[in-house]
């Protein structure tokens, strides 16, 4: 398998505090895999990265040809703003940005791909809703649609199952499948570690640095979660001095 | 009725402008004091608007009575503001508010201090301040604020997809096209436009009221952004002309006049409105008692 996403001392962070230091390796094509960590380990960070969000403060990012706008990114739901007032098909529609741009217009036979992403996540009837009235679950299958219009090489989704019920996390898990069989690279950040076990083969447990990268199971044991949380902890704590002593 | 309030007013050719000048502000500055509203930059509008003075006040020495020189004044002092509290906020740990109030204050205490020095009477800063009294305007500013809404409805029409996806999902923007800092850009831009024809028609103090009042007025009516700009649009005219005619009656000066109109509107919105007003709250709220 050729290599679709590789780290090259990757350190990526924010007004130059990092949040991921010094990540090497390589993401396979077709790879499906968990990125797990204790909340500020940088998952987010990382698949900002990733996407292009932001820029690396060292190292870098390559793609295996891929162009860094034909990547389907799914944002964490906090950083959406859920009471702007958009309809959920105008929100869904917004995945065919590639096609349609800023100006494109979105008829014909695009209208048909949108409501058949729309059915296939299971929210016919909803399209003229606006999303802020849409129930965790539901604005996460509308958050699926626009990815399946995507229509991308590579998904990244940011926590995909947080505050969903667990019929949606079936549905939703079901595609995130059909996906790795069409030989799609798919990366989640997730926090349920059962869940990563039984449908994810591949983890990278990341705390701002790699902990562990590999087969699901040799990644996740409990000895690897400690030391990951012991490494967040430290390094708050690290900061924290940092930060003291340079008010002294 | 209407002919006998509107035939006096009508046979001045200045007023007549005024008349015009508020139509043309409402369909340009509505959409911004939206955008305003959806991105909780309200505030930045009103810091960003007072900011103009000093840029005005130059332009007036330079130029005078120019009414280009202290467009041109204004536009400049406005977009440097709005950059240089957003790179200072950046840059340093200060909050964005505090760092626009900072601005804000300043700008006024240096604009007016600027006009002053120079010999400006007080009939004059009246006028810079809260607009010309009796809805008086003269074809030159007419022209110039015709002419910024031109502008701002063609950049705005340009920018509006990028516009609305970087106000709900901007991560998501960024992973699928650069478009969403260029677009923050150009609507700053059209932002320090607007706010200067609105110095133009209602002064440097109360010229944001015709875009911000009626766009929170719009939000008591109405869910998506279309009709947000249209009920704002339509909310801006109505305050722009009652206000305007009010200016003439009662010499009242028209930037005070207009925004006391919007704020009755507001009012009256925040009581009645369909969504989320008042009375409905209360009618809903005894339908759940009984």
């Amino acid at each position: 398998m050729a290599a679709q996403i590789e780290f090259n001392n990757l350190t990526l962070g924010y007004e130059r505090h990092p949040a991921v230091h010094h990540l090497n390796g390589v993401i396979e094509e077709g790879a499906l895999l968990a990125v797990v960590g204790p909340n500020g380990a940088g998952k987010s960070t990382l698949f900002k990265g990733i996407v292009g969000s932001i820029k690396p403060l060292a190292g870098a990012i390559a793609l295996g040809g891929v162009s860094r706008r034909e990547i389907a990114y799914m944002p964490q739901v906090a950083e959406i703003d859920r009471s702007f007032p958009i309809t959920v098909y105008d929100m869904i529609a917004m995945g065919l940005w590639r096609r349609a741009g800023a100006f494109g217009s979105v008829g014909g036979k695009l209208h048909e791909k949108i409501e058949e992403a729309i059915a296939s996540v299971g929210l016919t009837g909803f399209e003229s809703r606006a999303i802020g009235g849409l129930s965790g679950g539901q604005f996460q299958r509308m958050l699926f649609a626009r990815l399946l219009l995507q229509d991308a090489r590579i998904v990244v989704l940011d926590e995909p199952f947080n505050a969903v019920d667990s019929k949606t996390v079936e549905e939703l898990l079901g595609l995130i499948h059909r996906w790795h069989s069409e030989k799609r690279t798919i990366l989640a950040a997730l926090h349920d570690i059962g869940l990563v076990r039984e449908n994810f083969p591949q983890t990278l447990l990341l705390a701002r640095e790699p902990v562990a990268w590999g087969e699901t199971g040799a990644v996740l044991t409990a000895a690897n979660l400690r030391k990951a949380r012991q490494m967040c902890e430290a390094f708050d704590e690290e900061a924290q001095e940092c930060v003291e002593t340079r008010a002294a | 009725m209407l002919n006998y309030v509107l035939a006096e007013p009508l046979g001045d050719p200045d007023v007549r402008h005024s008349l015009v000048a508020v139509l043309a502000l409402s369909l340009s500055a509505a959409p911004v004091g939206v955008f305003l509203m959806l991105r909780r930059m309200s505030l930045v509008g009103d810091a960003v608007s007072h900011a103009i003075l000093p840029g005005v006040a130059v332009g007036f020495l330079a130029g005078g009575l120019s009414i280009i020189t202290m467009t041109i004044g204004g536009i400049v002092a406005g977009i440097a503001v709005a950059l240089l509290s957003g790179l200072i906020t950046r840059m340093t740990e200060i909050q964005e508010d505090a760092s626009l109030a900072v601005f804000l204050l300043l700008s006024l205490a240096l604009g007016i201090v600027i006009v002053t020095i120079n010999g400006i009477d007080a009939a004059r800063l009246m006028d810079f301040l809260f607009g010309e009294a009796e809805a008086k305007m003269s074809a030159e500013k007419l022209l110039v604020i015709a002419a910024n809404t031109t502008i701002s409805l063609v950049a705005l029409a340009l920018v509006y997809r990028p516009l609305v996806l970087e106000c709900v999902d901007p991560h998501f923007l960024r992973s699928v096209s650069p478009a969403g800092g260029m677009a923050h850009f150009v609507f700053l831009g059209v932002l320090v436009l607007n706010l200067v024809s609105g110095f133009h028609a209602l002064g440097t103090l109360l010229g944001v009221g015709i875009m911000i009042v009626p766009a929170a007025i719009s939000r008591f009516w109405v869910r998506d952004v279309s009709g947000l700009v249209a009920v704002s649009a339509g909310s801006a005219l109505v305050s722009g002309i009652a206000g305007m005619l009010m200016s003439f009656y009662t010499h009242v000066p028209a930037g005070p006049a207009v925004t006391l109109v919007a704020g009755a509107l507001y009012c009256a919105s925040v009581v009645f409105g369909p969504v989320g007003g008042l009375l409905w709250r209360w009618v809903s709220g005894r339908h759940l008692e009984a």
